[in-house]
This record gives C-alpha cells, structure tokens and sequence, in this order.
C-alpha cells in the first residue's frame, strides 16, 4: 500500500512539476499567431501547388494576413476565393486575376513525328531530354514521358492514344507545375479566351522540319499574311502567336498547310479587340 | 579515451539505427531528402542528449532513493515528451525557419523508440553521467549518420529505373537492410 502510494505521489509530481514548466515555457516562448492565417488557410484551395509564387497554401495565407501578398493572390481559386479572403481580412477583394490555362504547343504524337531510334530508359521526360534528345527525330517537340501528366496536381491532364498530353481545360487552374516540369518549354499558360494554336515550337528550317514531322511549322509565313490584326509572326524558322493581339477569328487556321495551327471549339471571336 | 571509445562503439559499432534496429519509423519516414534528414538528426540528438541527461537525474535523485525502478518506462516517456514539447516551442520562437522545415517531425521525436531506447539502455548498463551524455551524443550521431546516408542513397534511387513491385517503401526497406548489412562488419570492434 505504502509502495504504491509512493509511485502514485513521485509519478503525478513529476508530472505537475513537467507541466508546470512547459507551461512557464509556453508564455516564455508564446508566439502571437494571427488568428487571420488559419481562416484565410481554409478558404484557399489547400494543393499547395505554388502557383502564387509562395511555399503553399499557409505560406501565402501568412503573407496575405501580413499584406505582403495581395488578397486576390491565389491564381487558382480565382474570384470566389479572394471573396472570401476579403471578407476574413476585411478589405476590397479587387478583380482576380485572370483565368489562365496550359496549352500543348506540340502536336506531334506517335503518329504524326517520325522515330529516329527506340528508348528504353525510364519514363521520364527530363531523363529522355538528357538521354540523347529521345526517341523522336525532332528535338523541339514533345518527348511524350508524361512527366507533366505526373506533375499535374488537379489531375487536369492526361496522355491520350498518340503519345501527346491533353490539357483538360475545365479542370486546369493555370498553377504552371507542367511549364515548369516540361524540359522542352512546349507548355504556355494562355489565357482560357484564346481558341487558336500555333502547336509547335521547333526552330529547324522547313525542310528539316517536313522530314520529322506531318504537323510542325515549316515557316511558309501564309498565317503571318492572312492575319488581319498582326498577331503572327515568323522569326527563327516558327510562327509566333501574339496573344494579346490576337482576336480568335481563325483565318489562319484555314491556311496552314501543315495544320500546325489548331482551333478549340466553343471559343468565340474577341470582337471588342479589334476596334481598339 | 574511454568517452572516446564509448563514443565511437555508439556511433558506428552498435549504431541505434542499423545495429540495435530502433527508430526505424523516421528512419523510413524522413529519409527522402539529405535535407530534412539532416534538420531531423540535429533536432533528435538534441532530444537524446537532454533526456540522457534528465532520465540520468530521475533514476538516481527519484527512482532508486525510493525504489520505484520499475516505474522507469513511464517515467522517462514523461521526460522525453516534455522535452520534445520544450524543444518544440524554443524552436517556435526563435528559429522559426528551422520549425517550419521541420514539421510535422518535430512532435514525432517524442515516439521515437530510439530516445527511448538510449535512456533505458543508459540505465541499464549502469553509466555515470559524463558516460550517459555521451552515450546520448554518440546515439544521436549514429542516427544522423543513418538517416543522411539512406536520404543520400533514395535521392539516387529516385531516377533509377526499379522494378514496379519494389517502388517506393519496399526498395527503402531492401536499401536499410543492405546498409545494415554493411554495418554488421563493424561488429567486435570494440
């Protein structure tokens, strides 16, 4: 009896003489958190895919609480979002920045880009990019490893049946995980108004190009002639889009001979760009 | 000579990790990046040594004057959790850097058998207390060491192309037993 009221005794004061200094600890070394971060947390999407240029989601709600970053700073939830930021933070939530979308600028697939030799490594694009370039004779476009399918963290991309990655664009918040993963830059963020193309990015001439590829820019400059608004240009041996001049009327795409140059569906003309 | 000795059979010859076979769990678990592995070795030898320290105090100013030996399990989790939350909270408030890094790992010190482990062991073997801080030492070293040469070897494996069944933990668990294998050759020597 003695005994156990002994160990009872030394187990629940050492116990109270523990707590008693953690709690001495703890309003010693008492952090202020503002209360802000943790709400402004839950109301961000919680991937933590970076796209706003901060470590991830509580990164950027400390920042946002702090007012170094800007309430509408998260790029992914968009307007909805930065509604509800500001309400936590008590401010305007001002405009949310702009609906961004990846886009494959590669069409050729498994059908369309001639193979110079067989990979069998690991099925890594940045891995094939060292290796040799990779399996197909051209080396500007897509390696097909779907490494920006794996990077992808909203599972807004996938291989389809020709080796090409497709963005699904319902499902892509524009974090620019795949841009940054992809070792040949063929992936750009647009904005999600933009309906037409140029799908490739090689800077071999014409010629070298025809050997590789059905559907690489042969720099025939025919879309640099046929755009009305001066949208396209050819330097290097490649047409270039320029996005913010481009009104989606999709003249170009009827005159490219090699069908380098793609129109979505369902997007419509921007006509309010043209006048200005 | 004999904390040197002592020192080094810790460290190398009956590594708490690859020898004694404790702590396996952040063994595994934090040891995909040199990085964060080197943060979690410094942070849990820091732990070891303080509770060599404190489970030192508690067997011989507690637990021995009134004959509660068996009473040292619950004791010294109580020690080392208290530690942990300690260590936790200094980290909080002035390396905030250091406790963002570190994570969730931090408050995970306190399940390590490995902490455990050395205070019981220390106990057991009946060291003084120059010897038992440097028993602590030596573990804490001995895991660091552990934990950054498997975070080296799995930063390799990341790009080597392994067989499907054995991705992920199972090439882990195949890589520290081979490390432990190779450890095995330290045996006897002191």
């Amino acid at each position: 009896m003695y005994n156990s009221l002994v160990a009872l005794a030394s187990m629940g004061g050492l116990g109270i003489i523990l707590s008693v200094g953690l709690v001495i600890a703890a309003k010693k070394f008492s952090v202020e958190v503002d209360e802000r971060i943790e709400e402004i947390e839950i109301a961000l999407p919680g991937v933590n895919c970076g796209a706003c240029g901060f470590a991830g989601c509580r990164s950027l709600a400390e920042a946002i609480a702090e007012g170094k970053a800007p309430i509408n700073g998260c790029p992914v939830g968009g307007i909805a979002v930065a509604e509800k930021i500001a309400e936590i933070m008590g401010a305007d939530s001002g405009n949310a920045p702009e609906r961004k979308v990846a886009q494959v600028l590669c069409r050729g697939g498994c059908a369309e880009a001639a193979q110079r030799a067989e990979y069998d490594g690991p099925n890594d694009c940045r891995i094939m990019n060292t290796t040799q370039g990779g399996d197909k004779g051209c080396t500007y476009g897509c390696l097909g490893g779907g490494t920006c399918v794996e990077v992808c963290p909203f599972n807004a991309m996938y291989m389809d049946e020709n080796g090409l990655p497709v963005v699904i664009e319902e499902k892509c918040t524009g974090c620019g995980k795949c841009v940054e993963a992809c070792p040949r830059d063929i992936i750009i963020l647009t904005g999600e108004e933009y309906g037409v193309h140029i799908r490739c990015r090689s800077l071999a001439p014409g010629k070298e190009v025809r050997q590789v590829c059905k559907v690489g820019c042969i720099a025939c400059r025919r879309c640099e002639k046929e755009c009305p608004c001066d949208a396209i240009t050819v330097t290097n041996n490649l047409a270039e889009i320029d996005y913010d001049k481009c009104t989606v009327c999709r003249r170009c795409v009827a005159v490219c001979p090699v069908h380098t140059i793609e129109e979505q569906d369902g997007k419509p003309e921007i006509k309010a760009k043209k006048a200005g | 000579m004999e904390y040197l000795l002592l020192f080094i059979g810790t460290v190398i010859v009956n590594n708490f990790v690859l020898v004694q076979f404790l702590g396996i769990c952040p063994f595994i678990g934090v040891s995909k990046q040199v990085s964060t592995s080197i943060g979690m070795g410094i942070a849990t030898t820091f732990v070891m040594v303080m509770a060599a320290l404190a489970s030192w105090l508690i067997q011989h100013f507690i637990l021995v004057p009134l004959g509660l030996e068996y009473l040292q399990t619950l004791s010294f989790i109580l020690v080392i959790a208290a530690l942990v939350q300690l260590v936790e909270m200094f980290l909080h408030k002035s390396i905030p850097g250091l406790y963002r890094a570190m994570g969730i790992f931090l408050p995970l010190i306190t399940t390590n058998c490995a902490v455990l482990g050395l205070a019981l062991n220390a106990v057991l073997r009946d060291y003084n207390l120059g010897e038992s801080l440097v028993y602590g030492f030596g573990a804490g070293v001995g895991f660091t060491l552990a934990l950054i040469m498997i975070a080296g070897i799995r930063e390799e494996l990341e790009f080597a192309d392994i067989p499907k069944p054995l991705k992920g933990a199972a090439i882990a668990l195949i890589t520290a037993g081979l490390l432990s294998l190779a450890f095995s050759g330290f045996a006897g020597m002191i």
